[in-house]
């Protein structure tokens, strides 16, 4: 489990200070795909790398697993940070190394044999898809594959958690898709703790559980990533669930409008609109969708709009309740 | 034409070429690699650890230190070969035992080279993301491992064409540590060309520096681009 307490950091520059964080508290589970979301300058790089002490917190406590990582000695963190490992948006692979190499490479640092580096190194290799790469230097991929071989990189201590700095915001969208699922993969098979931090909503929608929403150094919304997407409350989060302006845009007079939010419900065998017109005889309107799949896995949203008075709505609203992994809520004209 | 084959000025050229450039040209290799060597040893160290050291991104560093050590560097860089020779007439009778001769230009080829090479390495070095330190540091790598695992090898190739760079100059400088009887073809070319106006002989000098510049300078742009796996094409 990972506690941030209280945290802030605050830069000293020319210009005076900046305060990039303040007063973070967030409680990430273990066995979690935490999202951080925010806008470029919110602080979420500061915050992904206050975790492993890259950056130091001005105030405030960092506790991974009970151990307080501000308190730690310089060696006892240098062996803490094989447990929480990191991929970045530029890959930022040694570049005079072949894959094998940069794979081995956290094992060399540790102080592991190398035959046994090499061989957990070829494994990880294998399962990023990169099997046949080993000898390629990092200058003969392409961005999806570096990224995988950072991710392989990342994953040869065996550690407890990853952190992903943008780690997608570099590449394509379909790129960007083979990475998330890699990541969701690996994180469904290892079981380690994922915190992903992004500026692009698609992201969180797609691999994260829990999501934190940073908007200029403060977490203004957090919780489940159904949840805080069906209703956001705050205005930084709105601007990311809908960067287009749903609320100015879409609403039809006299409906009433629900969210239908999905968080990887089974979506290949049940049209669900269709299915609750035929079902229930509502004929409901969509106003916006921005739903996306991985897998055979839907994430993402539908606003709904339901003529027919509340009698309908209440009806629209039960049934698709009853469905798993959807969650609904009913959108207020006035919100 | 036929004439000046037979002339004094070109039987006497022959003559110092057969007799004397053998032995000049091995001194003016040997000098310059021995005094490269040596400046590398000294100015490596320095330019990690300037930017090893800068805002404490590797290895703490006290900053007056850092402010000494560029404060040396601008100074020795400042002063030209000729005068810093004779400068160190003292240090070198210190270390050599005397302040003229071929083993004693090292002396001054090597202080006046060591600074060069430390603003080289530094700025070979500065070529390296950041993020890849910081990489690094996110896996536990300690700054002894960064140095050594990360900064060093992964300027490689850049730290080559630069040490190309700076023998290239040291042999130009072993030329000009002739004046205080240092050996090898800048001897030849200012005892025979300055000295007794036999420019033939001193043209004959010149043109074995340049050959050795090319030598030196083709090996190194041909190692350093071997070393580079940035390059797509190469394997």
């Amino acid at each position: 489990m990972i506690e941030i307490q209280n945290l802030s950091k605050t830069f000293t520059t020319s210009d005076g200070n900046v305060e990039a964080l303040k007063n973070i508290s967030l409680t990430i589970n273990d066995g979690d795909i935490y999202g951080i979301i925010g806008m470029s300058g919110a602080g979420k790089s500061t915050l992904v790398r206050c975790i492993n002490m890259l950056e130091r917190p001005t105030e405030g406590r960092v506790v991974i697993d009970g151990r307080d990582m501000g308190a730690l000695s310089q060696s006892e963190l240098r062996r803490e940070r094989r447990n929480i490992t990191m991929i970045f948006q530029g890959f930022n692979l040694l570049m005079q190394k072949n894959c094998l190499k940069n794979v081995c490479f956290p094992l060399e640092l540790a102080g592991v044999k190398k035959a046994e580096a090499v061989k957990r190194a070829k494994e990880l290799l294998e399962i990023v898809g990169l099997g046949d790469k080993l000898k390629a230097y990092p200058a003969q991929l392409s961005g999806g594959q570096q990224q995988r071989v950072a991710i392989a990189r990342a994953l040869t201590t065996h550690p407890k958690i990853l952190l992903c700095d943008e780690a997608t915001s570099a590449l394509d969208p379909q790129t960007t898709q083979s990475i998330l699922s890699l990541i969701r993969d690996i994180h469904d098979k290892l079981g380690i703790t994922v915190i992903v931090i992004t500026h692009q909503m698609s992201v969180v929608e797609q691999i994260c559980s829990h999501v934190a929403i940073l908007d200029n150094g403060e977490v203004v919304e957090e919780g489940l990533v159904s949840e805080v997407f069906a209703a956001p409350k705050s205005k930084a989060a709105r601007h990311l669930v809908f960067p287009e302006g749903y609320e100015q845009g879409t609403q039809i007079s006299g409906d009433n409008v629900i969210r239908v939010v999905f968080n990887g419900a089974k979506a290949t065998n049940t049209p669900l609109i269709a299915q609750m017109a035929i079902d229930e005889g509502i004929t409901a309107s969509i106003l916006s969708a921005s739903t996306k799949g991985i897998g055979d896995k839907a994430y993402g949203n539908i606003i709904l709009g339901i003529p027919g008075g509340e009698n309908e709505l209440a009806r629209a609203m039960k049934y698709l309740k009853a469905m798993p992994d959807i969650f609904v809520e009913e959108v207020k004209n006035d919100e | 034409m036929s004439n000046f084959f037979q002339s004094e000025t070109f039987i006497n050229a022959v003559e110092v070429l057969k007799e004397q450039f053998p032995l000049a040209i091995w001194e003016t290799v040997y000098v310059t690699v021995l005094s490269t060597f040596f400046a590398i040893v000294l100015g490596l160290p320095l330019g990690i650890l300037i930017v090893a050291g800068e805002n404490g991104r590797i290895i703490r560093v006290p900053k007056v230190i850092l402010k000494i050590i560029d404060l040396i560097i601008n100074l020795l860089r400042s002063i030209p070969f000729l005068i810093l020779m004779i400068m160190v007439f003292p240090l070198t009778r210190l270390i050599v035992g005397t302040a003229v001769g071929t083993v004693a230009s090292i002396v001054p080829l090597v202080i006046a080279a060591f600074p060069f090479v430390a603003r080289l390495v530094e700025s070979s070095l500065r070529e390296i993301n950041p993020s890849i330190i910081e990489t690094a540091q996110s896996m536990g790598a300690s700054p002894f491992q960064i140095i050594t695992k990360v900064l060093l090898p992964e300027s490689v190739p850049s730290l080559i064409s630069n040490a190309t760079i700076a023998i290239t100059t040291i042999l130009g400088y072993t030329a000009m540590s002739g004046v205080i009887g240092g050996g090898g073809l800048g001897k030849i070319a200012i005892n025979y060309g300055y000295y007794r106006y036999q420019y033939l002989i001193m043209t004959l000098a010149a043109v074995f520096l340049i050959i050795l510049v090319q030598i030196f300078q083709s090996v190194g742009t041909r190692l350093a681009a071997k070393c580079d796996k940035r390059l797509k094409n190469g394997k």
